[in-house]
């Protein structure tokens, strides 16, 4: 309130003036401008992905006509077929979910008892394992991609699915064990205890109490390495050169040039299917995303 | 560890944490120290594509780093660097705070169809957004083109914006600035929305302007959420990769290449891993400088936390 108080008044004359207009005019005419404005952000962000759906769904003599339709006139899936039609596109696709889901799970298998051990034993050496967390968070991806190119290489897991998902797997780890810990430090251990003396063993109370409580969190953090691990594309583009059947969704769609030429229908259709997954992720998480992501970024 | 509250009644004592957090320290070891380790070892050496293959690499000291520092090209690359995080960063949260300040005052409904279309652009994948600008940018049939062309600039018919290097990278901060400022304004609206509405009422009552309640009352309190958003877009940014690569691999003659482009360039093209790696290294120190004091409230606030 401070700040209030200490800001000087305007001129009395001003502040006269300000009250005469009517106040539903008044606030008509603060509302026309701000809904316009509104109306031009919504246009800006949501036009190059809806320019993308328009292009995969308009037919290729329509792409290529003179005067561009801003609505497909005569909608058409032909360029989702040759898409799903070309070289390797399930293959891809395959490699890319397998890469995806495998290093998510992973991340999830390794987390989770960490994640409990931060949260609910106190054990020495309980604050260095979570600064080394804090700090693998900020890992610096991108100045790693030459020192893991020559460790595939020297390893034999250069051109290998099994090394991206290694590093993915490593990518999303530290965000996972970190959110995991949050979710649980909101389970009260009361739970657990009263199970305990009811009977069950830790694990059992862990299985039966904590787990179902998890739920939600075990769900937010694997769609979150899910996206993370979907997208990437510096190390699939670096550790897979040679055998090209190992290559991922991103690096492919990023060399649409030589798959589809100039054909920009199918090549908006691939980048359409490309990121469907991400958008029901997103769709599925639509309350988290906010607040899940502000907690996550406030935390580190 | 006396900011626990209380200790967890049941403590397992012995080896069971050690086991709960063992595999988490051995991926990091593996997949992170180690990979970190041999960046900076690598740095030291003579690592050409000899050594790739049969192994028995030299220790030659600084000399790489003497390499990358001596020669002009490294600093242009750093100048540019500079420069790409300034121009993007800056244009992201001057665009991001109206933004999040319109989105605060709209209609429910509006509200929402913003807030629908903001995610929207959040979620699409980097290298969908690659694609898209591509082909909005593209010479013959591009919409952008098109609609120039329309709007009465000729000159504009079959313009081919990735032949030029200022039109490269400025088609490439629209990319960045477009898939950025979603997560700016949404994360500063949200933390708008925890300022008590009525310390804007009273102030208006006051007489202030807009732009005062800004500069007196919302701004002050955001700070440390700007400060953070900023932090985020500048680490975003400076070590932004993919966007460069899958649109100009760092071309037109250099026009867009940033430090991450430059070092993944001289070892992959190159085949100068060495040098790669001192000029990877020297990019990490190089952020690592820029948001020192940021990275320090961040540590403190994270041991509070932990």
């Amino acid at each position: 309130m401070t700040a209030v108080e200490t800001r000087p008044r305007p001129a009395p004359a001003l502040t006269a003036k300000r009250s005469r207009p009517r106040p539903a005019l008044r606030r008509l005419a603060r509302r026309v401008p701000l809904n316009l404005a509104a109306l031009g952000v919504l246009a800006v962000s949501v036009f190059p992905v809806y320019w993308m759906a328009v292009t995969a769904f308009t037919p290729a003599a329509g792409i290529q006509s003179d005067t561009p339709a801003f609505w497909p006139a005569h909608p058409t899936l032909a360029h989702f077929a040759t898409a799903v039609r070309a070289d390797g596109f399930w293959l891809f696709w395959r490699n890319s979910l397998a890469v995806t889901a495998s290093a998510v799970l992973l991340s999830l298998l390794v987390a989770l008892p960490a994640a409990f051990a931060v949260a609910r034993l106190r054990w020495r050496g309980r604050r260095a394992f979570a600064l080394m967390v804090f700090v693998a968070q900020m890992a610096p991806w991108e100045a790693l991609l030459i020192p893991m190119f020559v460790i595939a290489r020297d390893t034999g897991m250069l051109d290998r699915l099994s090394m991206l998902t290694l590093v993915y797997f490593m990518c999303t780890l530290p965000f996972t064990i970190v959110t995991l810990r949050g979710f649980l430090a909101a389970i009260p251990p009361e739970l657990e205890e009263a199970a305990m003396t009811d009977g069950a063993g830790r694990a059992a109370a862990f299985r039966l109490v904590v787990l179902p409580l998890l739920a939600p969190g075990l769900m937010s953090t694997s769609l979150f390495g899910f996206i993370t691990a979907w997208n990437e594309f510096a190390f699939a583009n670096a550790l897979i050169i040679k055998n090209q059947d190992d290559r991922t969704l991103p690096v492919w769609l990023s060399s649409f040039a030589n798959v589809f030429g100039t054909d920009w229908g199918a090549t908006m259709a691939a980048a359409s299917l490309f990121m469907l997954p991400v958008l029901l992720v997103f769709l599925a998480l639509q309350r988290r995303v906010t607040s899940g992501l502000i907690s996550g970024a406030v935390k580190g | 560890m006396s900011v626990l509250p209380r200790p967890s009644p049941r403590r397992l004592a012995g080896l069971w944490p050690y086991l709960l957090v063992a595999p988490t320290v051995a991926g990091t070891a593996f997949l992170l120290l180690y990979p970190v380790l041999r960046s900076v070892v690598i740095s030291v050496q003579h690592f050409r594509t000899g050594e790739l293959i049969r192994g028995g690499a030299a220790f030659v000291g600084l000399e790489n780093y003497q390499d990358a520092l001596g020669g002009p090209e490294f600093w242009q690359v750093v100048g540019r660097t500079f420069a790409w995080t300034a121009v993007n960063v800056v244009l992201i949260m001057a665009i991001a705070t109206p933004v999040a300040l319109m989105t605060a005052r709209l209609g429910r409904r509006m509200r929402l169809a913003v807030m629908s279309g903001l995610v929207l652009t959040w979620a699409t994948p980097v290298l969908a957004a690659t694609t898209i600008f591509q082909w909005l940018f593209q010479s013959r049939l591009g919409v952008v083109n098109r609609l120039l062309v329309t709007l009465g600039f000729g000159s504009f018919e079959d313009h081919i914006w990735f032949a030029g290097g200022a039109s490269t990278f400025a088609i490439l901060v629209a990319l960045v600035v477009w898939q950025s400022v979603p997560f700016a304004a949404i994360t500063l609206y949200a933390g708008l929305t925890t300022i008590p509405a009525e310390l804007e009422e009273s102030a208006r009552i006051d007489g202030a302007s807009g732009a005062q309640i800004f500069r007196d009352i919302t701004f002050p309190i955001l700070r440390p959420l700007f400060g953070l958003i900023t932090s985020l877009e500048v680490i975003w940014v400076f070590k932004c990769f993919a966007q460069i690569w899958a649109i100009s691999k760092g071309g037109p003659d250099g026009a867009t290449t940033t430090l991450p482009v430059y070092a993944f360039q001289v070892a992959q093209s190159l085949h100068k891993y060495d040098l790669g790696a001192a000029v990877s290294t020297l990019t990490v120190l190089i952020l690592v400088a820029v948001l020192i004091t940021h990275l320090r409230r961040m540590l403190k606030h994270e041991g509070e936390i932990l």
